[in-house]
């Protein structure tokens, strides 16, 4: 469990952190979204003992990050930003170091290692230098100095910032089939992240926090949400038609491909009319589509205060 | 279980994957002689003792001990895993000692490695070893002095160039704070008490006290405070960085 009470955290006159606020369960992956600089990794530090506060406070497990930085530390797996290591040590060394530093006993030790080791298939570069490796190797590294003591709750700063997408797709998988009985935090600012990882999602920027709830709820607060989309090539369905329909609020031509998506009023559905019409009017219709929302339209309103 | 240890082994490690070690050894090896037998006159004083070697020590730490610790915490800054460091289980004392230690015992190893001229002299003639035990401590100490200087100028910055000159600094001004020329200069300026006070705080003046071969508890203790006391105010630095 990972509770962030009005932490705070200034550089300077800067306010880095403002009174943010959060509260990860077990068995939640708990998203910090926002765009850069918005304070997610100073937040990230605070929790982790990094850094100390401002003001507020924060407890993983129940254990203060000031007041018991040892037992919360203990609890704890980070990854902080870009996965730092040390780039002189073969990747045993630093792996059996942190073991040692942890102080794991001998044989949980090595058992520990043997999984982190496979599970994260670094069988092969186990006796190269960190400072060889590529990114993506380095990136995991450095999760499996954070899980190899199989901590209750994990911290984990842009895990796939930099990363492929095959790699991205791995690193994710690793988070997924962690998650069950963990409490993971994960920072980014990559929205498909959100979907494919994370059951909530906490939007902050600059150092605020501005939203908290499921990627469904913030898909809801989307424009899009409940619209239909589709393509009709080379027949003229007439906006009008579908402007008449009660349902509809709007309709938008995308000027690039002639996309025609049609927004529903507050809590109308539009799918079955627009269907029923496209049917009536005898219209060949590639594809429709309901639009569940568009995160990043709604990352961007949330974090600019935009209302497009 | 503590993890100073652990941390002393990485860093001991560190030294050693890295050309660090082996490059500091043999120029400490190669400086040390030489200065003994050019600028020391090792054989022109016709004793068998060891006093020309040891007396060039401090000016040979000025230079290698910074060097030591330079990289010490600022590095860790630079490449960000002070980050990674600090939020492992270890309190800041820990991590400080831990890499204290490496480095001290590294140079004590490589004062260990000058054993060849300590067998030399033992061949010329019949030295009195006690001395050259107590001067061995001594040097010991000084380095350790020297080395927690640098260790905690260290937390001050990312450079470890920017460490290595301010370290030589302030261990020169701990040399040259007991020198005669120094202390004269200052004699009409402050207060008699003061000047004496200050005396007592060069390193050279209890370096020396040792290396007559005179194990004083005073000695030691001076040491072993200054180190301790610069490690601390180092662990203060690293607090103080968590907060601004």
């Amino acid at each position: 469990m990972i509770e962030a009470d009005r932490l705070t955290r200034c550089y300077g006159r800067l306010m880095a952190v403002d009174a943010l606020s959060l509260r990860a369960e077990p068995g939640q992956v708990l998203g910090l979204l926002g765009p850069n600089g918005a304070g997610k990794s100073t937040a990230m530090r605070m929790i982790a003992g990094f850094l100390a506060p401002t003001s507020g406070t924060a407890r993983v497990c129940g254990h203060d990050v000031q007041r018991e930085p040892l037992k919360a530390k203990r609890a704890l797996g980070y990854l902080p930003e870009g996965a730092p290591s040390y780039g002189e040590m073969t990747v045993r060394e630093f792996l059996t170091f942190i073991l040692r530093v942890r102080a794991l006993r001998a044989e949980t030790g090595r058992r520990r290692f043997e999984e982190v080791v496979t599970h994260l298939q670094l069988e092969e570069v186990l006796e190269q230098c960190i400072d060889t490796l590529s990114k993506g190797l380095r990136r995991r590294v450095g999760l499996a100095q954070a899980i190899l003591h199989d901590p209750p709750v994990l911290m984990l700063d842009e895990p796939t910032d930099g990363l492929d997408p095959n790699q991205k797709h791995a690193v994710r998988q690793l988070i997924d089939s962690m998650a069950r009985e963990r409490t993971i935090l994960i920072s980014t600012h990559l929205l498909e992240e959100v979907h494919a990882l994370c059951n909530r999602v906490v939007i902050i920027a600059r150092g605020r926090l501005l939203a908290d709830a499921t990627p469904a709820e913030l898909e809801a607060r989307s424009r899009y949400h409940g619209a239909v989309s589709f393509s009709a090539p080379g027949s003229g369905v007439s906006q009008e038609m579908l402007g008449r329909l009660p349902q509809v609020a709007a309709i938008e031509v995308d000027p690039l491909d002639g996309r025609i998506t049609v927004f529903p009023k507050p809590g109308a559905r539009v799918l079955e009319p627009v269907e029923d019409l496209l049917r009536q009017q005898g219209l060949e219709v590639s594809e429709i589509q309901l639009e569940r929302g568009r995160l990043d339209e709604v990352f961007r309103q949330i974090t600019t205060g935009e209302t497009a | 279980m503590s993890p100073i240890p652990a941390i002393m082994r990485r860093e001991l490690r560190s030294y050693f994957v890295t050309p660090v070690a082996y490059v500091f050894l043999v120029i400490f090896l190669v400086l040390a002689g030489l200065l003994t037998f050019y600028a020391g006159d090792f054989y022109e004083r016709g004793l068998a003792d060891l006093q020309p070697f040891f007396v060039m020590h401090p000016w040979l730490y000025l230079i290698l001990a910074p060097a030591l610790s330079m990289r010490m915490w600022a590095e860790e800054a630079k490449s960000g895993t002070l980050e990674l460091l600090l939020t492992l289980p270890v309190t800041l004392v820990q991590a400080m000692l831990g890499k204290f230690l490496a480095a001290w015992l590294f140079l004590g190893l490589a004062l260990a490695l000058t054993f060849p001229i300590w067998i030399t002299v033992n061949y010329l003639g019949d030295p009195d070893n006690g001395v050259i035990f107590a001067s061995y401590l001594g040097s010991w100490l000084m380095a350790g002095a020297f080395l927690a200087v640098g260790a905690c100028l260290s937390t001050l910055t990312r450079s470890q160039v920017v460490a290595f000159i301010l370290t030589a600094l302030v261990c020169v001004l701990l040399i040259l704070v007991g020198q005669p020329q120094v202390l004269d200069f200052f004699q009409g300026a402050l207060p008699r008490k003061l000047v004496n006070g200050v005396a007592h705080l060069s390193i050279l003046r209890h370096f020396e006290a040792i290396a007559r071969g005179v194990l004083d508890v005073r000695d030691l203790v001076y040491f072993l405070f200054t180190i301790l006391a610069w490690l601390t105010a180092g662990v203060l630095v690293l607090d103080l960085k968590r907060a601004r």
